[in-house]
């Protein structure tokens, strides 16, 4: 009989190891040496309380969970959590205070060349850079908080950062007081969704060389240049707020040198410039709110086979302008609330061409100074003149199907 | 006290000749028609804008004018008596400025109230109100140094011509013109030169602050919108009132009637 209860013991010992042992950490306690302690599939638990701890590498697959938010305070000396394991789990920690340095990107959690990690509910305070992934696959970024006190570009760092990552899910992060919300580069096939990034000094989405990504129901808002995306082929981008990104550089989204893309469903208020758009080709821009911008739609000469279909424009000064007087894209059954034509058989869509770029955006595109003008009787006037008779727009840059009401998405 | 007696008779002949009261009624009518008809209330003040720009003043000179020409006999009995001349024209300007501007601001300003304030509504009327100041007194100084009713009333049309339309016709041949040099300050002194440009800049920036703070408006938003650029533009659009006033009013009391 002792034999078989022997045998029964370890028998659930090694069952228990198997499915991994709680390590609880309570304040006073190491992480690191809890996390050191742990082996593969273990849960290390961290009770509520302050670590005073930097660099904690975690190189096995565990899962290291926070109860009642304890707080990590790196104490400006490098980085704080390093993960280089896959399957790692970083759930529910105050983050705070990681490096700074003009050699080293430090992240308050650090993720390299790991596959399927999950970040969940973190809340990243005053770090250089929040959470950064290099090399990653299939990796989850959520509920995460970042926040910082970026005031100069060179100084500060992004709060979400990619770097050659692919099958990346980041979503409903909050990010702000960053240099960028989120910066992907040379990230392919992720995703972002639902993530709000506000209040940053650069970009509040900055991405570069990123192809095949999805960017969905995300709010951009108050950013210092709003967002740009760069250099990349077949993005979607939709259902995304892109609000009062203000000042000289500044614009709701940039585009350059993107092809094959998708823009759709977005919205774009009060931004200095809606979409800039310099080299986009092959780019399907529908069904979008632009309202009270400056310049709805810069697109360049450049820009080529763009189509824009069925958006709103709405109290924006300018609606497009361009900065050649050729066209090579297609403007059709857009809703243009400068349009002054008629509908005289009633099927919705006015009777009269509309041509979108008005002689006087031309000038101040020319003649920046001429802005000074801006609603003045002249500039009306010329606008009239060449509404009527189009000698300086490029005439075929043109609606020819423009809706006679508020087009519904 | 002299000046307000007379101010008595001035208010109470203006508002016989029924202009005035036409003159609210017809800004009541557009104002209401265009906020109300409108789907966008900012769109409103935009439309409002031109209101302001184009018609105050025009009905200011011209009104003012024949005003002035019409009331030459009142003046000259007035002068008979032993008042001051500078009484006078203070009377008369007075009264005839602060009708036509409580007529602009009933006429504006209640369908805006009624709405509940729209951005931008309050400097609307304060521009407006300083425009009609000014353009009274270029209508006095117009007719003040002419004898001629046809003649006065002339030089006020090509003053507000000018004003309106070809000063900005000018100032956008200068910027082809100069086009390679810097001239965000060159506008910003430019832009004092006349009123209407000063108060359309102030609406402005209420307006259309997103695309001012672009590159190319940078410097306007950043001069025009900080309070010293407030206290620039009242400056000289009191500056506009007052010297017109006082050109007019020193032409009045050597005048030969």
């Amino acid at each position: 009989m002792n034999k078989i209860k022997y045998i029964l013991i370890i028998l659930a010992i090694t069952a228990l190891n198997s499915f991994g042992k709680e390590i609880i950490v309570n304040p006073g306690e190491s992480i690191k040496s809890a996390v050191q302690l742990s082996v593969k599939g273990d849960r290390v638990i961290v009770k509520e309380g302050l670590y005073k701890e930097a660099e904690i590498l975690i190189d096995k697959p565990i899962e290291l969970i926070g109860e009642g938010y304890p707080t990590i305070d790196g104490f400006s000396k490098g980085e704080i959590i390093i993960i280089r394991s896959d399957s790692v789990t970083v759930k529910g920690f105050y983050v705070n205070n990681s490096g700074f340095s003009g050699m080293r990107d430090y992240a308050a959690i650090r993720i390299e060349d790991s596959k399927h990690c999950n970040i969940l509910s973190n809340k990243l305070i005053n770090n250089y850079f929040g959470i950064y992934l290099a090399g990653c696959d299939s990796c989850n970024v959520m509920y995460n908080e970042a926040a910082s006190n970026a005031v100069t570009e060179s100084s500060s760092g992004n709060g979400i950062h990619l770097w050659k990552c692919s099958y990346i899910l980041v979503k409903n992060n909050t990010l702000t007081g960053h240099r960028d919300g989120i910066y992907f580069e040379f990230a392919t096939f992720s995703r972002a969704e639902n993530n709000s990034s506000f209040n940053n000094v650069r970009y509040g989405l900055h991405f570069m060389f990123s192809h095949n990504d999805e960017y969905v129901n995300n709010v951009f808002a108050n950013n210092g240049a709003g967002v740009a995306v760069m250099y990349t082929k077949n993005v979607k981008m939709y259902n995304n707020r892109f609000e009062f990104n203000n000042g000289a550089n500044s614009y709701g989204l940039l585009l350059k040198e993107i092809t094959d893309s998708y823009i759709e469903n977005n919205n774009f208020t009060g931004n200095t410039v809606g979409i800039y758009s310099e080299g986009g080709t092959r780019l399907l821009i529908a069904g979008n709110e632009f309202n009270s911008n400056g310049y709805a739609l810069k697109m360049l000469g450049n820009c080529t086979d763009d189509t824009v279909r069925g958006n709103n424009f709405s109290s924006n000064t300018f609606d497009v302008t361009t900065n050649s007087s050729r066209n090579s894209n297609l403007f059709m059954g857009n809703y243009w609330d400068k349009y002054k034509g008629y509908d005289l058989d009633k099927n919705g869509t006015g009777d009269v061409p509309y041509r979108p770029v008005s002689l006087f955006s031309k000038i101040v595109e020319e003649t920046p100074e001429a802005v000074f003008l801006l609603r003045s009787f002249v500039a009306d006037l010329l606008d009239m003149a060449e509404r009527v008779v189009p000698v300086f727009t490029p005439e075929s840059l043109i609606d020819e199907t423009p809706k006679m009401n508020r087009v519904i998405n | 006290m002299t000046t307000l007696k007379i101010l008595k008779y001035v208010l109470y002949d203006v508002l016989r000749s029924k202009m005035i009261i036409i003159y609210t009624l017809l800004l009541f009518a557009i104002s209401f028609g265009i906020i109300y008809t409108g789907k966008d209330v900012s769109k409103a003040v935009i439309s409002l804008l031109n209101i302001v720009l184009l018609v105050v003043p025009l009905v200011s000179i011209i009104f003012g004018t024949i005003h002035f020409y019409n009331s030459k006999e009142f003046m000259e009995m007035l002068l008979a008596m032993p008042v001051k001349r500078k009484n006078i024209f203070w009377a008369e300007y007075a009264g005839l400025s602060a009708a036509l501007a409580a007529g602009f601001v009933l006429g504006t300003g209640l369908p805006l109230l009624l709405y509940g304030g729209a951005k931008g509504s309050f400097y609307l009327l304060l521009s407006g109100v300083f425009l009609t100041f000014i353009f009274t007194a270029l209508a006095f100084l117009a007719s003040v140094i002419n004898k001629d009713k046809a003649k006065g009333i002339g030089i006020s049309l090509v003053v507000w011509f000018y004003m309106s339309v070809i000063f900005d016709a000018l100032v956008l041949v200068l910027y082809f013109v100069f086009s390679s040099y810097p001239l965000e300050k060159a506008t910003i002194i430019v832009s004092a030169l006349n009123p209407v440009d000063l108060a359309r800049i102030l609406i402005l920036l209420k307006l259309d602050v997103s695309a001012l703070m672009g590159y190319t408006g940078a410097t306007l938003q950043q001069f025009f919108g900080s309070a010293f650029g407030i206290l620039f533009s009242m400056g000289f659009l009191f500056l506009w009132v007052l010297m017109p006033t006082l050109l007019a009013l020193s032409v009045f009391n050597r005048k030969n009637f």
